[in-house]
């Protein structure tokens, strides 16, 4: 090995070590006992699993988990059909409108989304919805970057395919259901992921629009949290540890997903 | 009419009606929850508001007011800096990285791209509760590291003293975006010709300027893209100071951001009008901001 290589490894290690530390210390501080806190950098001599079982007695953790598994796989679910569907209609048909809708998609892409935050609060106020999941919800059920991405995939599924389906006698609907979605497998992998990190990380929204405990999600629930149990931080970082599970785990399930989705081609020829 | 000509009746109405039936949820949710409060933001910035329910019309007063805010300057300022550390120190250190990592016949590079990337996974809430652990004094990981190394005094208050605010904000930044950042500038390298390289060697030329006349204009478009992406983010900032601070702005407003000013004059104040007009602000400041890196990057292209 040459000396470049070395100091190539070397610098390669030492960052991989710098990004890496803070995940292995937040599990070692969600794996220590209450006595042992203070006394070890990372890991103790005996594993506990106090902090958990603190998280799941003292705090309404497992609901503010339950809500956020909630809002999210229906934002997600929402999401996506509304995003296929349509990215499916811009892709393959001619339609009147369809020009100014792209125009005026494309424009609101380019505003902060902080923009509408406060306009969007009266409207769900005057809905009556603020305070409920309907209220986090709703505004977030159109992701227009998630149409063009669909639009933008879509636009390579050839005509043919689609013809042959129509002159076999199946419906638009139908066609959408058996060859559009298949054929759309990576994307929704893809897209699914993106749309779950957004949805599950998502704080302002909430913030803005959940008062009552019960129905508060894991950020808003953490964040509360961050001020009452600052001096014994093991349940703060168990409760972390819990809240970042299921996007890692979605993401090395997905990533296998969306690699042999690309590679298995739905049309041949 | 027969069986057989309705069905075709039908079958071509729906086939001519179908397109419809598919944007029209999507276009539905986005005119209401999209458009309508954008045209309604416009007209909001030049109202005070009470909660929502009392409004009272004051034209360019929000504009004006917020001009000559001095927290609103506070703001500014706080947001700029960290704007410029994503640019200026962060998104080098992404690109050396990508270079790291593109060196031919490297080992592991899945495993190293995979390793810098995931901290992105972690959301922006979750990073912010777990580094407002490693900060504490005297237990934190951080202090007992620097403590060990640098004899840095074991209690420092990272989020607890004005100046050492925005160093901490940048120093979490710099863990959660550093690598999401790499991958961009790693897909860019990847695509140069490595024979532009060889050829550049037989000319004799330093490892510099290989970097100034083969990297750097192989890379420019993305380089672009991700300046102004990561601009945009950062001017975006709320989540790490705001629960890091324990839902403060920290001392002496430190860790003031535009969009925490937004959302405290919004929903802490109750004024949805000044909000508005904030946001208003915030927009232009990002599209201009935007235009100028646009411009700046572009001009580079005449000199090279």
């Amino acid at each position: 090995m040459s000396a470049t290589k070395a100091v190539v490894y070397a610098l390669l290690v030492a960052a991989a070590m710098v990004m890496l530390t803070p995940m292995v210390w937040l599990l070692a501080a969600s794996l220590k006992g209450p006595d042992d806190l203070f006394s070890y950098l990372f890991f103790a001599p005996t594993l506990s699993g106090y902090n958990f079982r603190q998280l799941f007695t003292e705090i309404p953790f497992l609901r503010f988990l339950m809500n956020s598994l909630f809002v999210t796989g229906v934002t997600v679910l929402v999401q996506l059909i509304f995003a296929s569907m349509g990215g499916f209609a811009l892709a393959k048909y001619e339609f009147r409108g369809k020009k100014p809708i792209m125009v005026l998609m494309l424009a609101t892409m380019t505003i902060p989304a902080q923009v509408l935050m406060a306009p969007m609060y009266e409207l769900i106020y005057r809905f009556g919805l603020v305070d409920t999941y309907m209220g986090l919800i709703i505004p977030s059920a159109v992701s227009v970057f998630g149409m063009f991405l669909f639009r933008q995939s879509l636009l390579e599924l050839p005509d043919d395919l689609l013809q042959a389906a129509r002159i076999d006698g199946c419906s638009e609907l139908r066609l959408y259901w058996t060859v559009v979605l298949p054929v759309a497998r990576p994307m929704i992998g893809a897209f699914c992921l993106i749309s779950f990190m957004a949805s599950w990380n998502s704080f302002l929204w909430p913030q803005i629009i959940l008062q009552t405990q019960e129905r508060f999600t894991l950020t808003i629930g953490l964040n509360q949290m961050v001020g009452l149990y600052s001096q014994e931080y093991g349940a703060l970082m168990a409760g972390t540890l819990l809240a970042v599970m299921p996007v890692m785990l979605l993401f090395f399930l997905l990533q296998r997903e969306f690699i042999s989705g690309l590679t298995a081609g739905a049309v041949k020829g | 009419m027969r069986a057989g000509e309705l069905k075709s009746a039908v079958f071509r109405l729906q086939h001519r009606y179908a397109p419809y039936v598919f944007v029209a949820p999507f276009v539905l949710v986005f005119f209401i929850f999209m458009l309508y409060p954008l045209v309604n933001s416009l007209i909001l910035a030049f109202y005070v508001t009470s909660g929502p329910k009392s409004q009272v019309f004051v034209g360019f007063a929000n504009f004006v007011f917020l001009l000559q805010d001095p927290d609103f300057h506070t703001a500014i300022h706080n947001t700029v800096i960290y704007a410029s550390c994503s640019v200026f120190l962060q998104l080098p250190l992404s690109l050396g990285l990508a270079m790291l990592l593109n060196q031919a016949r490297l080992r592991g590079r899945n495993f190293f791209r995979l390793g810098f990337f995931s901290p992105n996974l972690v959301g922006q809430v979750f990073v912010a509760v777990l580094f407002s652990v490693i900060f504490i004094p005297k237990f934190g990981l951080l202090n007992r590291v620097l403590h060990a190394l640098f004899e840095i005094p074991i209690d420092t208050k990272w989020l607890g003293s004005p100046e050492l605010v925005m160093p901490a904000l940048v120093l979490t930044s710099l863990w959660m975006y550093v690598g999401f950042n790499m991958i961009y500038f790693l897909a860019a390298l990847q695509t140069i010709d490595v024979q532009l390289y060889e050829a550049a060697d037989v000319d004799g030329a330093s490892p510099w300027q290989k970097f100034l006349h083969v990297t750097v204009p192989g890379i420019r478009p993305v380089a672009v893209f991700v300046i102004v992406l990561s601009t945009i983010g950062s001017f975006q900032l709320f989540e790490l100071p705001y629960v890091m601070l324990e839902s403060t702005a920290g001392p002496d407003n430190a860790g003031l951001t535009i969009v925490m000013y937004l959302y405290q004059n919004g929903w802490i104040l109750g004024d949805l009008g000044f909000a508005s007009a904030i946001g208003w602000m915030l927009t232009l400041g990002v599209f201009v901001i935007s235009l100028v890196q646009m411009g700046l990057t572009g001009s580079w292209k005449t000199d090279a």
